[in-house]
């Protein structure tokens, strides 16, 4: 106990333990598409994709779940956000990537904030059902969109183009376009975490009464994380719409939104290094699973029971355990 | 005698049926040493509250520097230079003591809307944290987890929380309790200390600390304030006697 306390607090180690794993997860995962070809299998290009867009969503998530203590059960509706801005855009003839994702980062800050000003009147289990009644609005708003497909979604004519340039083209393209973007995301949040700012917001979990004490009114600090969370999650929708070449409700679904915290709390929620490896883990159990059997949810599920009943820190709960790491990144 | 800093005014709160604070009136002078005393359950911490911005009272008025701020939330408060300690630690237990501390220092230098810059890097605050610690005598702790302190030193980070918001008012809700013995000396020292610069309103169940520290006592019952003067009319209270100190006459 001692010595874990006294290793944690030392800062220095502390941060290059952070990045350390993280650092190696991106390296592993740089490597992918020529181990892929090399294999013989392209197609775990794009399922490593898939698993990078989910970590981009599961970082946004942790940020107001594990370091904000906002246990949101909306937040596809921004995956969903950002999926369909690459629709209604690319069906307007704008095509960029750069530009697609401005607005869907607008669109989602504007959602975010109205949303949640609302939802941080609430705590707890309330907020948990306001956020879920607020992400199911935005389901139903799309499903009834009947121009974009409604509850069928509809394909887009072809991917989002980089400057003019088709970079996504390829399965290469998308795949080291999202690792550029899940790099990019994970180093702001890491910076984010150690701000003054992510300083208020992990104080306000810990104790929001003791923040009042020192003089912090939480509520400008938890919704502004919740539209950083919002903007960013939508950056993985806009990757998602990509990938698939095609958008539907289905990505803002409740079960989406269930799914992330799932992420979250097998990688170990307020971790960041963890939400990413939850995503990845959870994405590739999905896909690894659902070839062996049909029933895969059900091996799935006993994956998280054997994580709940062994490890409630998640993957960097027992990582730390085991003594690879010393603390929470 | 010039205005009070700390006005209260018929204050009254109930739990249901429970009358924890009635009718109660006092003020308390710039730098001054307020104890308030009384027995457990008195209704001491539910005051504290409600002056501090916690709680709100269902009547009367807190009058802090002429200003009525009875509507005023706690943040305002503080930055208006009330700080309290509380009773029940109160910490960021996650937080290393610096940290606990530098945020403090924080709150009220420079804005918090910054997100890149790491906050540990801030010399600034880091130095004026440590010197808070340092008042309190916890130096040698300060990169130890909050959660992992001890009773006593929990107790000392609590108070040099409230140092760091630069309090012109400290309302301190049993800062002795739970410190040993060198602990306990050292605090009523630095509270000692302190009294040019900061007010002090201090509950406390240390009877020598307060006879040493206070410059007037008041003593609350069931929610009403039954006596209030120098400690030592206090003391030769004879209904004060019978109704708290009777108990614990003999050291005084
Ligand atoms: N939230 C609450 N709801 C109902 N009753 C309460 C509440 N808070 C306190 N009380 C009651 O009010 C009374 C006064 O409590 P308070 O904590 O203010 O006493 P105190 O003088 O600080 O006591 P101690 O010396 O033990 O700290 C007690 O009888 C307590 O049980
Ligand atoms: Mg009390």
């Amino acid at each position: 106990m001692t010595d874990l306390t006294q290793t944690l607090a030392r800062p220095r180690a502390r941060l290059a333990g952070r990045l350390k794993l993280a650092l190696c997860l991106f390296a592993v995962l740089a490597v992918v598409p020529p181990l892929a070809h090399a294999a013989g299998e392209p197609f775990l290009i794009v399922v490593a994709t898939r698993m990078m867009v989910f970590a981009i969503a599961a970082l946004s998530l942790d940020l107001i779940l594990g370091y904000g203590a906002m246990v949101s059960f909306g937040h596809a509706a921004y995956l969903g956000l950002g999926a369909y801005a690459v629709a209604i855009l690319s069906r307007a003839g704008i095509d960029d990537l750069v530009l697609q994702l401005l607005a869907a980062m607008a669109a989602s800050a504007l959602f975010a904030a109205v949303t949640g000003a609302i939802s941080l009147r609430t705590r707890g289990v309330y907020f948990i059902m306001i956020t879920l009644a607020f992400g199911q609005m935005a389901f139903f708003f799309f499903v009834s969109f009947s121009t974009l497909g409604g509850d069928d979604g509809v394909a887009l004519p072809a991917r989002s183009t980089v400057l003019g340039l088709p970079l996504l083209e390829g399965a290469q393209g998308m795949f080291y376009a999202t690792l550029a973007l899940l790099v990019a995301v994970f180093a702001g949040l890491y910076r984010l975490t150690l701000s003054r700012f992510g300083r208020v917001l992990t104080g306000t979990r810990e104790s929001a009464l003791r923040m009042q004490a020192i003089g912090f009114r939480p509520f400008p600090y938890q919704l502004t994380a919740y539209v950083i969370a919002g903007c960013l999650c939508s950056v993985a929708g806009v990757l998602l719409a990509n990938q698939a070449i095609y958008v539907s409700p289905a990505y803002m679904s409740w079960h989406r939104s269930g799914e992330m915290i799932v992420m979250l709390v097998l990688g170990g929620v307020g971790s960041l290094t963890g939400a990413m490896a939850g995503a990845l883990v959870t994405i590739a159990l999905e896909e690894g699973l659902a070839r062996f059997s049909d029933h895969w949810r059900l091996g799935f599920g006993l994956v998280l029971v054997a994580v709940a009943l062994f490890s409630p820190g998640g993957l960097s709960g027992l990582l730390r355990r085991l003594g690879l790491v010393r603390d929470a990144t | 005698m010039t205005d009070p800093l700390l006005s209260v005014q018929n204050l009254s709160k109930s739990y249901g049926a429970l009358r924890v604070t009635q009718d109660v009136s006092l003020d308390v002078h710039e730098g001054r040493i307020h104890a308030i005393i009384g027995p457990n359950g008195a209704g001491k911490t539910t005051l504290i509250s409600q002056l501090s911005g916690q709680l709100r009272p269902d009547g009367g008025r807190v009058l802090y520097g002429g200003r009525d701020i009875t509507r005023l939330d706690m943040a305002g408060r503080v930055r208006l230079g009330l700080a309290r300690s509380f009773q029940l630690t109160t910490l960021l237990p996650g937080f290393s003591a610096l940290e606990n501390v530098a945020l403090a220092v924080q709150a009220r230098e420079g804005s918090s809307f910054r997100f890149l810059r790491p906050a540990a890097a801030e010399q600034a605050l880091n130095d004026q944290a440590m010197a808070c610690l340092a008042d309190v005598g916890l130096s040698d702790r300060a990169h130890r987890l909050a959660g992992s302190l001890s009773h006593g030193e929990k107790r000392q980070l609590e108070l040099a929380v409230a140092l760091a918001t630069q309090p012109r008012l400290l309302l301190l809700d049993e800062p002795l309790a739970g410190t040993g013995h060198e602990e306990a000396a050292h605090l009523v020292d630095l509270f000692a200390r302190l009294k040019d610069r900061v007010t002090m309103v201090l509950i406390e169940h240390d009877m020598n600390a307060v006879f040493a520290l206070a410059d007037t006592v008041s003593v609350l019952v069931y929610g009403r304030i039954v006596a209030s003067g120098s400690p030592s009319d206090v003391r030769a209270d004879p209904q004060v006697r019978a109704a708290y100190l009777g108990e614990e006459a003999a050291p005084c």
